[in-house]
């Protein structure tokens, strides 16, 4: 693939001497808090995002200031495990370098916000000493690999990190550019990620043996799931392992999945959710050079002419799975098992305390859209640094923003009862079901994506929809809703039983019948509905459910029993059967 | 109205430019601009130039790329037609020059909630503004891009379309709106505007008519000029500490002249609160005369009520008669660290006299004296006005609020209308180099950033070839880097050659401008060694010192010089005013 793509990003890949570009000078800039335009693009591959606090924008202008540049770092975390190490130091990065909050995302990675150009390589270099990284957390590489923290079957749990480790590390650029620009401390000496030989064996690029100098047409997620638990939301990634098991503890390989993803635009029928198919069954030994032979046939054949085509969604839709699975066997040199039975219960978190089989405890806390900050009421930064002191087990970001604090050993256990009672985490999910089940995405004021408020938005919107649960004993049913603050995805809202997309300042489109454990993507119900009419319209669909459901019955596959909308039975038809409803308001 | 900073016009035929504007009618300023414009057509008698082809500007807004990659297109096809075709990016522009225009195309995008391209923000800003200049003259078509998913479909075009027509210009073909898939209807709009365009035409020309100079009174220190406030911004970002003013004064008719280098004198007036303590203090009404005033109102502007010396408490002394006072005057040192942070008030609280009368106590008073600030601005740039960076001084000591007497009056009490009494006052001290092409090296962190502010716009004016480096400093790069955006743009034109900031407190370690100097002295040494001009404005106290100690560190380690030697060095520098401070 030596020609290059007609979109933009692929001119910049060409020319960026494998992710350099001119990120060097940049940073030496001080008159301005941004990079250029290119090198923007390129620091995302660095896990990088540069923003800017869009509510003071005009403000700015007119105090003669730019406006407030600041970056967003991201850090990837395969698997979401971290050490109490790890976990103190990302905490006082939080507070020395960036806005004083630690952000857990929605695919196990923490996140730093607000961190100035002038601070943003001591952050970096500070990150690696923990030995975490920033690498691919961005950009068109195969990003943060999760998995299921899984905080039952503890060694089943060992063995999705281990793969998830295995692939995360497999599938890193090699190129030395992460290392010269972010941990080079000036000596000279010039350290490179060490070489990792593809395991399939035909290197066109001895720099960057899977990628090669343009890397992806678009970015790739991978996901490890353990059934029954689809916590991870596997159909929404583009490359997927569904662990099966043999009795509770052994697995004897994955069922692998392809061409899952959410992002779409607004007003382009042509870009639409789409959820994963099911490629095939492999073996626990093949599933490393069966994720490389995706990234690699997604790599030739994905495309770069039109970026908002390019991910592997698209790619599928084009060749047919068929024709993909045929590609994906020549280079690996083996074919796929049929796939294998397996049954997924829901994608949600179980919170609390629970005892694994060798006896050590795990508790799972709900962290408000993942914001891990103090407050007078509820300082919780400061009450997980106190655990972190103590712990000698694991802390585990779940998917769903949330944490465990994981293997903790029978004798560690009053203690840190102890201190979640005194920070007042103790009941950190006394919550309703729905505010339990609920997720959106950072957007306002700083990512440069947003068009309405998301994260600022839904505790509040939640808290409305709370007056009808209490009023309807709902309270205790778990109904997922999830928010986005652009069309994109990055809080799943197009699986959820109840989603809203922004469409502009305090207006979203409502979306339902969203499948309760991921497995269906809803549908359109009411465009662009004002921000203070969404109650109205929810509620008379609230208390139908509430009379009306069947024994059992998710309020997903209600409103599509009910007519509210159509199922969207697969991504192409995503934008179809629209019906123009007959709203309360 | 004055003639606006980009206009390429001399310095005196702005004068004269200005002044006749402030005479005119609509109708009268409407005649001019067509006749002008005829002088522009035929030529004048001495430089008359044939027209080879017809001018088209192009004029683009662009955020993606796309309407920069159609004004190409615009400007090709315009060139096959015989138009002499120029592109402008309103990034790199200002809209007054658009009165210049004959026939223009304008390509832009809407974004967002109906906001222009990031980069033509300003520009579209000053575009809607009142300061735009009519039109009348221009012949105009405009091309939106947008995408219809939006709300505010294409709306800057819009805007642009409706107020070009609104300021005068002639509509020669209708807007097109264009949705994400914009080719064919752009195509089909470059077609139809082209051809609307008429040929190059002759406008009849004439005489210039004769422009009368109103005669200027002379106004200074003793005779202040009552200025109107037409500008005033918190320079600071919110999250600072800071309270830095950006001022701007209006100089319309006074006939007063500066340059960068000089200060602008502004009589203060006290503040209601420091006026009644001290009448509570004295136990003097407001209402008793004083002079052809109330004492209130003579307390406000003619005495200085806040200051407080040994030198006054002795002459206060001498009325008051207190042996405690005495005694406390008696241990020198002690009663210097009494004074601090105190004003004349405590000491009227701490040593009351029994009974007051009015010449008693203001005989004791100095006169109100006006305060200098360093100009911000050049008058090339500026004719009409005058700029200042004040910072706002508010601070407690001893339990009570205390504030800076001038810089509070102008940040709470003048507001945009009002006028303050201000003078200018010369310091040939603080001067650029005559020679336009010897290098300068400004050092103003702070506030100290003002005079240099004046000197890049003038040099800016003068297109002087020199370099200029300049280093700025203060608490928080996001917050408090002055004048930031300015800045980037001298760096963008090349005005600027460099721009280095120490931002104090972004970081564990303290970094100031003297710290900057050391990093960068290897080139520094070069630069003086290549003639450069070395200035420094802002604090006295200690960051001149430390700045005056870092060139001397210069001199020794990259000018292998003795620490000696190192002194005659900048000695020499200095009597060859190439070192230049104005600090204070």
């Amino acid at each position: 693939m030596s020609t290059i793509g007609k979109s933009a990003n692929e001119g910049i890949k060409d020319a960026s001497e494998y992710l350099r570009g001119t990120i060097l000078d940049g940073l030496a800039d001080s008159a301005t808090g941004s990079l250029s335009k290119d090198d923007q693009q390129l620091t995302k591959f660095h896990g990088i995002y540069q923003q800017d606090d869009r509510d003071i924008r005009k403000e700015r202008r007119k105090k003669k200031l730019e406006p407030a540049y600041s970056f967003m770092i991201r850090v990837r975390v395969p698997g979401g495990v971290s050490t109490p190490e790890q976990w103190i130091e990302m905490d006082r990065i939080a507070q020395e370098h960036a806005n004083g909050a630690l952000k857990l995302t929605t695919r196990q990675a923490f996140q730093f916000h607000g961190v100035i150009k002038s601070n943003l390589k001591k952050s970096i270099a500070e990150i690696n000493e923990a030995l975490l990284d920033t690498l691919a957390a961005c950009g068109d590489v195969n990003r943060n690999v999760m998995c299921n923290p899984n905080p039952m079957q503890s060694k089943v749990h060992g063995d999705v990190l281990e793969l998830a480790t295995q692939i995360s590390d497999h599938l890193s650029p090699r190129t030395g550019a992460y290392h010269d620009i972010w941990i080079d401390d000036g000596s000279g000496e010039k350290v490179k990620v060490t070489y990792d030989p593809p395991l399939i064996d035909d290197i066109a690029d001895p720099e960057e043996p899977i990628y090669g100098k343009h890397y992806l047409p678009r970015k790739f997620k991978t996901v490890i799931a353990v059934p029954p638990s689809n916590d991870v939301d596997i159909y929404a990634h583009d490359l997927g392992y569904i662990a099966i098991l043999e009795g509770d503890d052994k697995i004897v390989g994955y069922n692998v999945t392809v061409g899952g993803g959410m992002g779409m635009t607004h007003g382009n029928e042509e870009t639409f959710p789409r959820l994963a198919d099911v490629l095939g069954f492999c073996t626990p030994d093949q599933a490393v050079k069966v994720g490389e032979a995706v990234v690699r046939v997604q790599r030739d054949f994905g495309n770069r002419d039109v970026r908002t085509n390019a991910r592997l969604k698209y790619t599928i839709e084009r060749l047919g799975l068929d024709k993909f699975r045929e590609e994906v066997e020549k280079l690996c040199g083996f074919k796929l098992e049929k796939p294998r039975e397996f049954t997924f219960e829901d994608n949600g978190d179980r919170y609390g305390w629970i005892e694994d089989h060798e006896g050590n405890f795990h508790y799972t806390m709900f962290i408000e859209n993942g914001r891990v900050y103090d407050t007078e009421a509820y300082p919780l930064l400061t009450g997980l640094r106190e655990i972190a002191k103590i712990h000698e087990g694991d802390f585990r970001l779940t998917a769903n923003q949330n944490l465990i604090i994981a293997n903790i050993s029978p004798a560690k256990k009053a203690e840190i009862e102890k201190l979640l009672e005194e920070y007042k985490m103790v009941d950190s999910y006394e919550r309703s079901a729905l505010r339990l089940n609920s997720m959106a995405c950072v957007s306002l004021p700083t990512c440069g994506l947003a068009l309405a408020e998301s994260q600022r938005y839904l505790p509040d919107l939640v808290g409305e929809i709370e007056s009808i649960l209490e009023d309807t004993g709902l309270r205790h049913d778990a109904i997922t809703i999830r928010m986005t603050g652009c069309p994109n995805g990055c809080a799943r809202p197009y699986i959820a039983e109840i989603g809203f997309v922004g469409r502009a300042p305090g207006k979203y489109n409502l979306y339902l019948g969203g499948g309760f454990h991921g497995e269906r993507l809803s549908k359109l119900y009411a465009p662009s509905v004002q921000s203070d009419e969404i109650k109205t319209v929810l509620e008379p669909i609230i208390r139908d459910y509430a009379k009306n459901r069947k024994d059992g019955e998710r309020f997903g596959d209600f409103t599509i029993r009910s007519g509210y909308v159509k199922a969207t039975e697969n991504g192409r038809d995503f934008h179809k059967d629209f019906v123009e409803p007959t709203l309360a308001v | 109205m004055s003639t606006p900073a980009t206009s390429p016009l001399s310095p005196d035929q702005q004068q004269i430019a200005s002044q006749l504007a402030a005479t005119l009618s609509p109708e009268q300023a409407n005649w001019l601009s067509g006749f002008y414009a005829g002088i522009a057509h035929t030529g004048s008698p001495v430089a008359a130039a044939p027209v080879a082809k017809t001018e088209l500007t192009v004029l683009y807004g662009s955020e993606s790329g796309n309407a920069e990659k159609l004004s190409g297109d615009v400007a090709k096809a315009a060139g096959k037609q015989g138009f002499k075709a120029k592109v402008v990016n309103m990034a790199d522009a200002k809209a007054a020059t658009l009165a210049k225009a004959e026939n223009l195309l304008v390509v832009v995008s809407t974004w967002g909630e109906g906001d222009p391209p990031e980069g033509a923000t300003d520009y579209y800003e000053e575009f809607m503004s009142d300061a735009m200049p009519q039109l009348a003259n221009v012949k105009f078509s405009v091309c939106a891009l947008g995408d219809t998913s939006y709300e505010h479909f294409c709306k800057i075009g819009k805007d642009f379309d409706d107020r070009l027509s609104k300021l005068g210009g002639e509509r020669v073909y209708d807007r097109v709106d264009c949705d994400v898939d914009f080719e064919e209807p752009f195509a089909k709009w470059l077609e139809g505007a082209l051809k609307a365009f008429p040929s190059a035409e002759i406008a009849p020309g004439g005489a210039p008519a004769p422009a009368t100079i109103p005669a200027a009174t002379v106004y200074d220190k003793k005779n202040p000029y009552s200025s109107e406030l037409t500008e005033k911004i918190v320079l600071n970002g919110t999250g600072s500490i800071k309270e830095t003013l950006h001022v701007e004064l209006s100089l319309e008719g006074s006939g007063l002249t500066y340059q960068p280098g000089d200060s602008l004198g502004i009589y203060p007036e006290n503040r209601a609160e420091d006026i009644e303590a001290v009448l509570a203090a004295t136990g003097l009404s407001a209402n008793e005369k004083c002079g052809d005033k109330t004492l209130a109102e003579a307390l406000k502007s003619d005495f200085d009520i806040t200051s407080l010396s040994p030198a006054i408490a002795l002459k206060y002394n001498k009325v008051v008669e207190s042996d405690d006072l005495e005694k406390a005057l008696a241990d020198k040192a002690g009663f210097k660290d009494w004074i601090w942070g105190r004003q004349l008030v405590d000491l009227l609280e701490t040593y009351p006299n029994k009974k007051w009368e009015v010449e008693s106590f203001t005989g004791l008073l100095r006169p109100l004296a006006p305060r200098l600030y360093s100009i911000a601005s050049s008058q090339k740039a500026h004719p009409d006005e005058v700029h200042l960076t004040i910072a706002a001084v508010r601070y407690n000591a001893h339990d009570r609020d205390r504030v800076g007497v001038c810089s509070t009056y102008i940040a709470d009490k003048v507001a945009i209308g009002d006028t303050a009494k201000v003078f200018f006052h010369s310091n040939n001290n603080f001067r650029l180099p005559e020679n336009d092409d010897v290098p300068v090296i400004m050092v103003g962190p702070g506030t100290g950033i003002a005079p240099f502010r004046a000197f890049i716009e003038e040099r800016a004016a003068r297109e002087a070839k020199g370099k200029n480096w300049l280093f700025f400093g203060d608490q928080h790069f996001s917050f408090d880097f002055l004048y930031q955006l300015e800045w980037l743009d001298y760096l963008k034109d090349g005005v600027l050659t460099e721009l280095t900031t120490a931002f104090s407190r972004d970081q564990k370690e303290k970094i100031y401008v003297q710290h900057r100097l050391a990093e960068r002295g290897a080139e520094i040494w070069e630069w003086l060694e290549n003639g450069a001009h070395f200035y420094v404005c802002g604090d006295a106290t200690r960051m001149a010192k430390d700045v005056n100690q870092a060139l001397l560190d210069i001199a020794q380690q990259h000018g292998g010089k003795s620490a000696e030697d190192a002194k005659a060095w900048l000695t020499a520098l200095r009597k060859d005013k190439r070192y230049q401070r104005d600090v204070y």
